[in-house]
């Protein structure tokens, strides 16, 4: 199957004391992340993409169509472009009650039939609370609202700012969740802005990491997060993403066993269906370096491995060290010290030891 | 107190459509300029305001007396107006109409105003998203998010041209079912020393305009718990 054009944007913009630079092109599919700590620029891009800020300068086209193009005077504006725009603090229509939001862009779009929107106000938790007014919903709910709201409009892209910042621990783990499953059927591409790493280990397939206004790295998610040349200030997002299958689920101890290219995984897991696909990140700080296999550890996990290459990380006590293991790259983060006793050498065969705790519940 | 007499309420007929026609004329006039105050980055934003909260300040006598003269047979909008074959405005109800409508119109629009900005960009943003243009967004988000200052702007547009007098004195005069509008009717019962007539016709208007300022704030928290 062809992959469908994305977006393409070289748009700049100065923004108070920030000026922003957004080179980056989108694939036409999957989710892909604005990661970037506070302050990057994020929302400025995704508002930019969307057109609600006509400041920006420069040329942006997602698909064979031109958004803007400031040399040649064009520019759509956002009810033109068929997004599906998410705010992070979501603006509702309050003088409409849940189902009047919901239909709003639906009878804009022309209630088109490939969309289901019984199926989606069901995926979303949204059915018993259709004849509220707005005003009284949680936080958790009113970001649902949007997200289905922005869907039914059918929309070509859609584009999320934060939707779980705002969020409680379980509100947050709820939606967290529907989104996966949202991924897993859109058909569109989604741009999602984030500043946690672990949401977008678990929803996106490609980054666009942005520090100080400017894209500093982008591409497949896993190729990416472990480039050993990230900026200091995106050290944190440094670690690996591992996509495998669930090969087995061990209820009494509340472990899964994750089977990708370079091994197998365990990770706790109080479910999971055997066959179902799976993600985890191991964080670079939570992989331990040993030149031989051990036996007395309390790690569950064991990686043969070998080193592809050793960088610098953001502090001199530390290194970062490339792995390969069976075909995924992963990143170990190491005081400079180890690494120099284990002499560590492109090629040499060492184990990644990681503890199954590290990798979530 | 006495009752009214026929006259008297044909006075208060009048009174009643006057406020009427001046209050759905602003609102159809007032909401577009509001919204236009409201979300305009023109340098000119300003003076316009500011041009549309002069009646405020100005005594209406004077408001009256330069429309008399703009509208009169010497002035440039009655000369056009002739040229063109029509009534001239003045010592009529449309130019009692045109005279109130300038009167009231700071007490239609910035409340109107008010209203439009209180919504802010989020919901107008949010409706662009949806695929809804200009004038989808103002008709089905602005004016219905701001219905609370729409009803303020209507009951106080309403109840300020039922109490106008220096405009009508200038420009309307006492033509009965034509001008003679209520303030003028009890204007007159005090010049003929009918202090009875006076006092019925001036209760009615107080009694309206306490009934219409209750009704709005009664109406106001109501239609804010709904919408």
């Amino acid at each position: 199957m062809e992959e469908p054009k994305g977006l393409v944007a070289a748009l700049t913009r100065k923004h108070g004391p920030l000026s922003i630079a957004f080179d980056a092109a989108l694939p036409g599919r999957g989710v892909t992340a604005l990661f970037g700590p506070s302050g990057a620029g994020k929302t400025s891009c995704l508002r930019m993409i969307a057109g609600l800020d006509r400041a920006g300068v420069g040329v942006l086209r997602f698909g064979d169509q031109t958004w803007q193009d400031s040399r040649r005077r064009i520019f759509t504006p956002p009810h033109r472009r068929r997004i599906g725009y998410v705010a992070q603090a979501p603006s509702l229509f309050e003088h409409l009650d849940v189902a009047g939001n919901l239909d709003f862009g639906w009878r804009r779009a022309g209630q088109p039939s490939h969309l289901n929107r019984e199926e989606l106000i069901d995926q979303f938790g949204l059915r018993l609370l259709l004849p509220r007014r707005v005003g009284a919903l949680s936080g958790g709910e009113r970001q649902r609202v949007a997200i289905v709201r922005a869907l039914l409009s059918d929309p070509r892209l859609l584009l999320l700012d934060e939707p779980l910042s705002a969020l409680d621990g379980a509100a947050r783990e709820d939606l967290l969740a529907r989104l996966e499953g949202l991924h897993a059927r859109l058909a569109i591409p989604m741009t999602y802005i984030s500043h946690a790493i672990d949401e977008v280990a678990r929803l996106a397939d490609h980054i666009v990491l942005l520090d100080a206004g400017r894209v500093v790295a982008q591409g497949p998610l896993s190729a990416t997060v472990t480039r050993l040349d990230l900026p200091a200030a995106l050290i944190e997002a440094a670690g690996a993403v591992i996509e495998g299958v669930v090969t087995a689920h061990d209820p009494a101890d509340h472990l899964a066993a994750l089977t990708f290219e370079g091994g197998v995984l365990l990770l706790p897991r109080d479910s999971a269906k055997v066959g179902d696909r799976l993600r985890c990140r191991i964080a670079a700080r939570d992989v331990v370096l040993t030149l031989e296999r051990q036996t007395g550890s309390s790690a569950l996990n064991q990686l043969a491995c070998r080193v592809i290459a050793v960088g610098e990380a953001d502090h001199p006590s530390q290194r970062l060290v490339q792995l390969d293991a069976g075909g995924t790259v992963l990143l170990a983060r190491i005081t400079s010290r180890s690494a120099r006793a284990l002499d560590l050498t492109p090629g040499k065969p060492v184990w990644a030891q990681v503890k199954a705790t590290a990798l979530g519940a | 107190m006495v009752g009214l007499s026929s006259e008297d309420l044909e006075a208060f007929g009048l009174t009643l459509r006057l406020a009427a026609t001046v209050t759905v004329l602003l609102l159809l006039l007032g909401a577009p300029l509001a919204w236009w105050l409201a979300r305009t980055r023109s340098p000119v934003q300003r003076l316009v305001a500011a041009v549309v909260a002069l009646p405020l300040v100005l005594p209406p006598t004077v408001l009256g007396f330069y429309l008399l003269l703009l509208l009169g047979p010497h002035g440039v909008v009655g000369q056009t107006m002739s040229r063109l074959g029509l009534t001239l405005l003045p010592f009529t109800f449309g130019g009692l109409v045109v005279g109130s409508m300038l009167y009231s119109l700071p007490f239609v629009v910035q409340p109107l105003h008010n209203a439009f900005e209180a919504i802010g960009e989020g919901p107008l943003e949010a409706a662009a998203c949806l695929r809804a243009g200009p004038f989808d967004r103002f008709w089905s988000v602005a004016l219905p998010m701001a219905l609370p200052g729409v009803v303020t702007a209507a009951v106080l547009g309403f109840a300020h041209t039922v109490g106008e007098f220096g405009v009508v004195l200038m420009i309307g005069g006492d033509i009965p079912g034509q001008t003679r509008v209520l303030s003028m009717r009890i204007y007159d019962h005090v010049e003929a020393g009918d202090y009875a007539q006076a006092h019925t016709l001036s209760l009615c208007l107080l009694a309206f305009s306490f009934a219409a300022l209750l009704a709005m704030t009664l109406l106001r928290p109501r239609l804010r718990a709904n919408g």
